[in-house]
């Protein structure tokens, strides 16, 4: 790790693949922690938020977005080598994103419909996490990431404690606040019960239904969901669209997506 | 001073005024996101006048009533406990002051909580917490700083909801102690009024302060008989005969598989109980890290963390957990605080996203038990 940390403090990355840069802006928002972060961290790469560039090796590296390219996969096993911790943020860099849609289609006929010249298109059949590839030190969930969250992961790894960060269901966050439960006393379908927290319970909060957007939690059961989504009155198709959102291709909500299609 | 009063429903603001002029925060039921919720009520305008609720398996409706019954409906979806023990609390700061730490223990909070509408059920939850947090080993100073304080107006039930039993638990629907007051509502053709049962001295003092009148034979026989009828009308039921030993002795049926397949592990029922008391601690620190905090936080038996230890969590399948729960509350809660962790109120089975029945599962667990006790017989002690 020596030579590592120029000014004493530890030298952060940002990176970016295929993503909106919502997550990666989050940080940028953070606003009245963003001092305290940036007195904190040496932010030595953020194209995104500075033309300052700075070589790595880097003690955190921060990783936006999902592997879609050929070209994708070799660089992000340069930024594994590079950086002492490697944290990806948000749906994309964690399940794959909402263009792991095309997971369930033929790649190639994407190409041919929205391509003049499909030829120079060099692409990989299905968009996926990070950890598909390299090993990941901490998964940030979310779409988009929860700002506090992010800043709760840097702050622990700078004062080496476990981050605050719960993998429980979102009705745990629910239940906290005070919402009156949606899918109970409103017959709202919500994907909460086997959702990850971490939004703050947003959605019940405005009486709406969770969807999804952190992911599944630690212990998902949507198969015992998905019936009682039928009992409300969801048909198989709803029910499969239901789990195939932003998380589509994490493993139990695309299993559970896929027990409904058809 | 008479032990019983008659209160006509129109003077029921006082009651709301003597406690304010004495300091207290009024809390109470009221309408909001359709439902019955309890939330800090400055009048008794706020109460759901002529609003009930309509309760099942993983169903709540709110409905409204065809008479103007102030207290007319059942369990609201949390119970008193986020006041007594707040879902968050912080418990202390640690400040760095140059080489040295100080240390800055919270206040205990002094506010005084006055709660309207405390059910049977609900009283003999406090109770239940009482024990866990001011037993002779433990005493929770944040939990009893703001009991030793409580006025409690208890409501008798005067109406059975569909997911409660509370009468096979021996736990209502009448209120037999520990209130400052219990309130039964009576409505009839010609009069509004309630029959003001005084628990307590302060109780007494309190209704001091407002017009109440004598109460006579007939209207206290015309309170117990809503009371009797909200008994009878209990259709669910919990067969605790030998409970503790059951569930003890069956730690490997096979009925726990099957609930397994159900459970959502989300948490709700052990948010929504009234008694479940389990915390989690975390530690915060500021991003220079010259300040940390330490909070406590609502935990539950249903999440990973909860059974961390060093090596990962010992109750990975949603089995062990809900059999867990449900084995504490139940079995060796017994054991632990000599009183049963449930209370019959039922928010478990309404609240259940997907409608899991503890009076069910009890009785599946009973009666496979009876059908083929020589086979589990081999089992126990698994």
């Amino acid at each position: 790790m020596s030579g590592r940390r120029r000014s004493g403090k530890p030298k952060v990355a940002v990176f970016k693949f295929a993503s909106c840069d919502g997550c990666q802006l989050s940080l940028l928002d953070a606003e009245e922690e963003l001092l305290g972060v940036a007195e904190a961290i040496d932010i030595a790469f953020f194209p995104e938020a500075s033309r300052r560039m700075l070589k790595g090796p880097y003690d955190i590296g921060i990783v936006e977005g999902s592997i879609t390219t050929p070209n994708d996969v070799e660089h992000i096993r340069e930024i594994r080598k590079s950086c002492g911790a490697l944290i990806t943020i948000g749906a994309c860099a964690t399940a794959g994103g909402i263009q792991a849609l095309r997971n369930w289609k033929d790649i190639k006929d994407f190409i041919r419909i929205v391509y003049t010249s499909p030829e120079y298109i060099s692409t990989l059949d299905r968009s996926l996490p990070i950890g598909s590839f390299v090993h990941v030190d901490f998964e940030l969930r979310g779409c988009p990431i929860n700002k506090y969250q992010l800043i709760e992961v840097i702050n622990a790894f700078l004062h080496k404690r476990k981050p605050n960060i719960h993998t429980h269901s979102v009705c745990v966050d629910c239940k906290l606040k005070g919402n009156v439960c949606v899918m109970v006393a409103h017959g709202t379908p919500c994907l909460g019960p086997v959702t990850q927290s971490g939004c703050g319970a947003i959605c019940p909060a405005y009486n709406r239904g969770c969807y999804g957007c952190y992911g599944p939690m630690e212990s998902p059961n949507t198969s015992a969901l998905a019936g009682q989504f039928s009992e409300l009155g969801e048909t198989r198709r709803d029910i499969s669209l239901a789990f195939r959102g932003f998380n589509a291709y994490a493993e139990a909500f695309r299993r559970e997506s896929e027990a409904h299609e058809k | 001073m008479d032990t019983t009063l008659k209160l006509k429903i129109n003077n029921l603001p006082q009651l709301f005024a003597a406690l304010q002029s004495r300091g207290y925060t009024t809390v109470g039921p009221t309408l909001r996101d359709e439902a019955i919720v309890y939330d800090r009520i400055d009048s008794a305008d706020e109460l759901p006048i002529g609003w009930t609720d309509e309760q099942a398996p993983a169903t709540y409706r709110l409905k409204k009533r065809d008479d103007n019954a102030y207290f007319g409906f059942n369990a609201t979806p949390q119970s008193w406990k986020r006041y007594l023990y707040p879902p968050q609390r912080k418990l202390f700061s640690i400040k760095k002051n140059g080489k040295s730490l100080e240390l800055l223990e919270e206040k205990d909070s002094n506010v005084k909580y006055a709660f309207i509408g405390v059910r049977s059920c609900e009283l003999n939850a406090i109770m239940v917490q009482d024990k866990v947090f001011n037993s002779n080993e433990y005493k929770d100073d944040s939990y009893n700083s703001i009991r030793k304080n409580l006025f409690i107006a208890a409501v008798n039930c005067t109406q059975a909801g569909e997911t409660c039993f509370c009468v096979s638990m021996k736990t209502g629907p009448k209120a037999r102690s520990s209130f400052d007051l219990a309130l039964t509502e009576v409505l009839t053709e010609n009069e509004h009024y309630f029959v003001v049962e005084i628990g307590s001295e302060n109780g007494a003092s309190i209704m001091a302060q407002v017009d109440a009148a004598a109460v006579n034979e007939n209207e206290i026989e015309e309170a117990d008989k809503i009371i009797r009828q909200t008994e009878s009308t209990m259709k669910r039921s919990m067969e605790t005969a030998d409970l503790p030993e059951l569930l003890s002795e069956n730690l490997e049926h096979p009925h726990w598989d099957e609930v397994a397949k159900r459970c959502l592990t989300c948490g709700n029922c052990t948010m929504v109980c009234p008694t479940c008391f389990c915390s989690t601690v975390e530690d915060v620190t500021d991003l220079a890290g010259q300040n940390a905090e330490r909070f406590r936080r609502w935990d539950s038996c249903f999440t990973m963390d909860f059974s961390k230890v060093a090596g990962g969590s010992f109750r990975i399948s949603p089995k062990s957990r809900y059999r867990q729960w449900l084995t504490h509350k139940l079995s060796s809660w017994v054991e632990q605080f000599g009183t049963s962790g449930c209370v019959g109120c039922g928010r478990c089975i309404t609240w259940c996203p997907v409608g899991i029945d503890i009076t069910a599962e009890v009785q599946a667990i009973r009666g496979v038990e009876t059908q083929s006790e020589g086979s589990f017989g081999q089992q126990k002690g698994v």
